[in-house]
């Protein structure tokens, strides 16, 4: 059964590994992936603990619904307490790794202690061991899933894997399968490097049973229709994420220079249409229809010949419009840099950017970077920074401690130029004009982060009716305005906590397109999949419960409603240019503040933001930890 | 008129929707393994071929199977093993040059397209058409605009000055 699939728990400094199933409870409570990810986040790492020690636990865990054909369910989540934020370390990965860890026997991985030497963990139909990585370490994350492949003599293998960033520790190190699939936040690969696990590899050829599979098979087609018959799925199949720089970047929604302009001028290269120019064909992962990603092949310049898969619109940004660099060709190397050595891109970009404006007002200078001139658009600063930062080199040391530890290191006001939440930086959006997003980059658990809840279809400007429906109370349709975006958020938060915990795509549930699968058809698949039913209130509830979850283990860890704070720029520096819906307009602190109140208050938290004891009780959390897995 | 499975490796993502369907059409459940069509991917090229039996018009396999268990099945045109007289041989698997015919990894019977009867699940899921089920005019019709549309890029260089 679906449902079947097993917990393994592999300790690296004694190689011992104990088998267990996963209790019917704990589905009921959290379904898998982040859910369960979270549950035992919660369960097995120790209030305090210091990130990087051997006391940090790491959990990889498929979806629920992980192998259906439908709706992108390749997605796989990786949590530990994270090194960049010290609060919730979460991740998601798409690719193929995720079913394949379900074809071999398993769902969820805990690995605990610290290996002596590097080791790799090997998962093959229902068995596990701990094996050496000598032959591994050192290796790029490219070369590495290369090198298990050729060890095994299969092609077929599916790895997670870190490159020399995370050997090296950098704080926000990613993990990595495929050409391109990351999970990029929160530092996953810096834990694994603190573990000297170089990667987890399986191959399964296990059946994956369903309850009733010839009405899943026929519901899957549905959905997939459902899905690609959307304008939004149509034109990400053709030009990926990288479809929405052109709106953005003209209406001036995109920040640029780190944080001093919303628009890049003479950003015409970095317009989707050019990857044509580089582009051999699309690439999908594990069972989508959407494939929102390029291969591409650049055949001349000094970085030639070069293959890689992307880029996303997120790298546009972390190497186009933030770095003002206006060149198709940077990005395209930059991506391939940043995936080869197991960078997350979005850090590395917002970190790079943030040392170019320091740079720029004298906050730091040539004698702190080693005589690189950290100049605006600079290439050749860009790529020589990312190479620093993975090698744990020069000024490249000082980014690769994250926000925090570069902050304190350099010091003066460099922190106000900080585009950080939590101290996880923000991606290439710039929320002024978009107060629900600004909300969602405040409140999310792991830092500054769109995936936690961007509600996208607020540009769209729906009918008041129609928002009043999906989100079940008034919301506004300017999306300048803050009149019911709290609800958003919080709805949204709660719908993408369960699309990873069935380990669905994000862009396949109401992301960008509003008719797409949501509660009702999650609902209908995991009934038909795994023989569970789940009415869309429990469903929203399950949400609830995973994102309460971590609120709790952030509180743990120190956290206040102090911290659900937007960089200071956004309340004091208004927008200076774009469309007229963009320009002038930064956030008002005072309707800020009073949207994290009624956000709190959707959650079932009071105005500190903390869980109230009738929430916890709704939703069976009061006596957690209770160590069920 | 009779439809064939047509094959465009130009336009497939990779996603391995096919492997994943097909275990499920006929075997009700989700293993790649055990699937009549597999995608093979050469990653850090970015080179992905799916693979699948071509129902030859004259099939090796028929050819050489001793108990003459394969044969042509009239109303959907696939070459199909009749599984009663089937003694698991493989010697279709050995000597198809295609790799159309596999072996299961549970039951250790032969894995053969059959084209579902006629409406492929494969190609029903394949969003970008890398695996359509199409009328042969309709398949030369798509080869020759292929290749037209190459002979126009050749064209446009030379005339280009």
């Amino acid at each position: 059964m679906v449902s079947n699939r097993k917990i393994a728990y592999i300790n690296l400094s004694t190689g011992k590994v104990v088998q267990k199933p996963v209790p019917k409870v704990v589905r009921q409570l959290y379904l898998g992936g982040r859910g369960i990810d979270m549950y035992l986040l919660f369960n097995h790492v120790r209030p305090r603990i210091d990130p990087l020690s051997r006391e940090n636990v790491l959990f990889i865990g498929a979806g629920l619904l992980g192998g259906i054909p439908c709706l992108g369910s390749g997605r796989c989540d990786i949590a530990a307490k994270s090194p960049l934020t010290g609060a919730v370390g979460d991740s998601n990965i798409g690719g193929f790794f995720a079913p394949e860890l379900r074809f071999a026997g398993f769902d969820h991985l805990v690995i605990s202690g610290r290996s002596k030497k590097p080791a790799y963990v090997w998962v093959q139909d229902g068995e596990i061991e701990v094996r050496d990585a000598g032959y591994l370490w050192g290796k790029d994350t490219i070369e590495a899933q290369a090198a298990i492949r050729q060890d095994h003599g299969d092609e077929d293998i599916k790895s997670l894997v870190i490159g020399e960033a995370g050997e090296n520790l950098v704080k926000f190190a990613n993990v990595r399968t495929g050409m391109k699939n990351s999970a990029g936040r929160t530092g996953m690969g810096c834990v694994m490097g603190s573990k000297n696990l170089k990667a987890i590899a399986a191959r399964g050829t296990m059946d994956l049973e369903f309850t009733q599979p010839e009405r899943l098979l026929d519901y899957c087609e549905e959905m997939n229709d459902m899905i690609t018959s959307t304008r939004w799925a149509k034109a990400q199949s053709r030009w990926g994420t990288m479809i929405i720089f052109s709106n953005t970047n003209t209406t001036g929604l995109i920040r640029t220079k780190n944080f001093q302009l919303n628009l890049l001028e003479d950003g015409q290269d970095l317009e989707p249409e050019n990857i044509d120019r580089y582009s051999i064909g699309t690439a999908g992962c594990y069972g989508c229809s959407v494939h929102c990603r390029h291969r591409y092949v650049l055949e001349d310049g000094p970085y030639a010949p070069l293959f890689g898969e992307g880029p996303e619109y997120t790298s546009l940004g972390a190497f186009g419009t933030m770095v003002n660099c206006k060149k198709m060709e940077t990005v395209l190397v930059a991506n391939h840099l940043v995936n080869k050595h197991g960078l997350d891109t979005l850090e590395t970009g917002g970190l790079i950017a943030w040392a170019m404006e320091l740079y720029e007002k004298g906050l730091i200078n040539d004698k702190t970077t080693g005589g690189l001139k950290l100049d605006w658009g600079s290439d050749e600063a860009l790529f020589a920074l990312i190479r620093q930062i993975a090698k744990r080199e020069g000024f490249g040391d000082v980014l690769a401690n994250g926000f925090h530890g570069a902050i304190d290191k350099v010091g003066g006001d460099s922190a106000y130029y900080a585009i950080q939440v939590k101290g996880m930086s923000n991606l290439h959006s710039d929320e002024r004009p978009t107060p629900s997003f600004a909300l969602g980059i405040a409140t999310a658990t792991r830092g500054s982060d769109h995936l936690r809840s961007r509600p996208a279809i607020d540009m769209y400007g729906l009918p008041e009716e129609f928002l009043e429906e999906l989100y079940g109370g008034p919301v506004a349709s300017d999306y300048t305005s803050y009149e019911g975006k709290s609800r958003m958020i919080w709805w949204q938060e709660l719908l993408y906590a369960v699309t990873d915990s069935i380990g669905t795509c994000k862009f396949q549930t109401v992301f960008c397109a509003v008719h797409a699968p949501k509660w009702e058809e999650f609902s209908r698949l995991i009934q038909l999949a795994a023989g569970m039913k789940f009415s869309k209130a429990q469903l929203m509830q399950i949400g609830e419960r995973i994102y309460t979850l971590e609120r709790i283990f952030n509180l743990r860890e120190g956290f206040t409603r102090k911290d659900d704070r937007l960089p200071e720029r956004y309340f004091q520096e208004p927008t200076p240019i774009g469309l007229p819906i963009a320009k002038g307009r930064k956030i008002d602190e005072e309707k800020f503040e009073a949207m994290l109140d009624e956000y709190y208050a959707l959650h079932g938290w009071n105005k500190n933001g903390v869980p109230m004891k009738k929430t916890l009780a709704k939703l069976g959390l009061t006596a957690e930890p209770t160590h069920m897995v | 008129m009779q439809k064939i499975l047509f094959i465009d490796p130009e336009k497939c993502t990779g996603c391995r929707i096919c492997e994943t369907v097909c275990s499920m059409h006929h075997e009700k459940v989700c293993n790649p393994a055990r699937a009549r069509v597999h995608v093979a991917k050469w990653e850090a090229a970015g080179l992905y071929i799916p693979v699948v039996c071509l129902h030859c018009e004259a099939p090796i396999c028929e050819t050489v199977c001793p108990v003459r268990a394969i044969k042509r099945d009239e109303k959907t045109g696939a070459v199909v093993i009749d599984y009663d007289l089937c003694v698991g041989c493989r010697l279709c698997v050995l000597y198809c040059p295609f790799a159309g015919a596999g072996i299961d990894t549970l039951t250790g019977k032969i894995l053969k397209c059959d084209l579902c009867e006629g409406d492929p699940a494969c190609a029903r899921f394949c969003d970008p058409r890398a695996l359509q089920f199409v009328k042969v005019t309709r398949a030369n019709m798509m080869k020759m605009r292929k290749a037209a549309e190459r002979f126009s890029e050749v064209m446009q260089k030379l005339l280009t000055p």
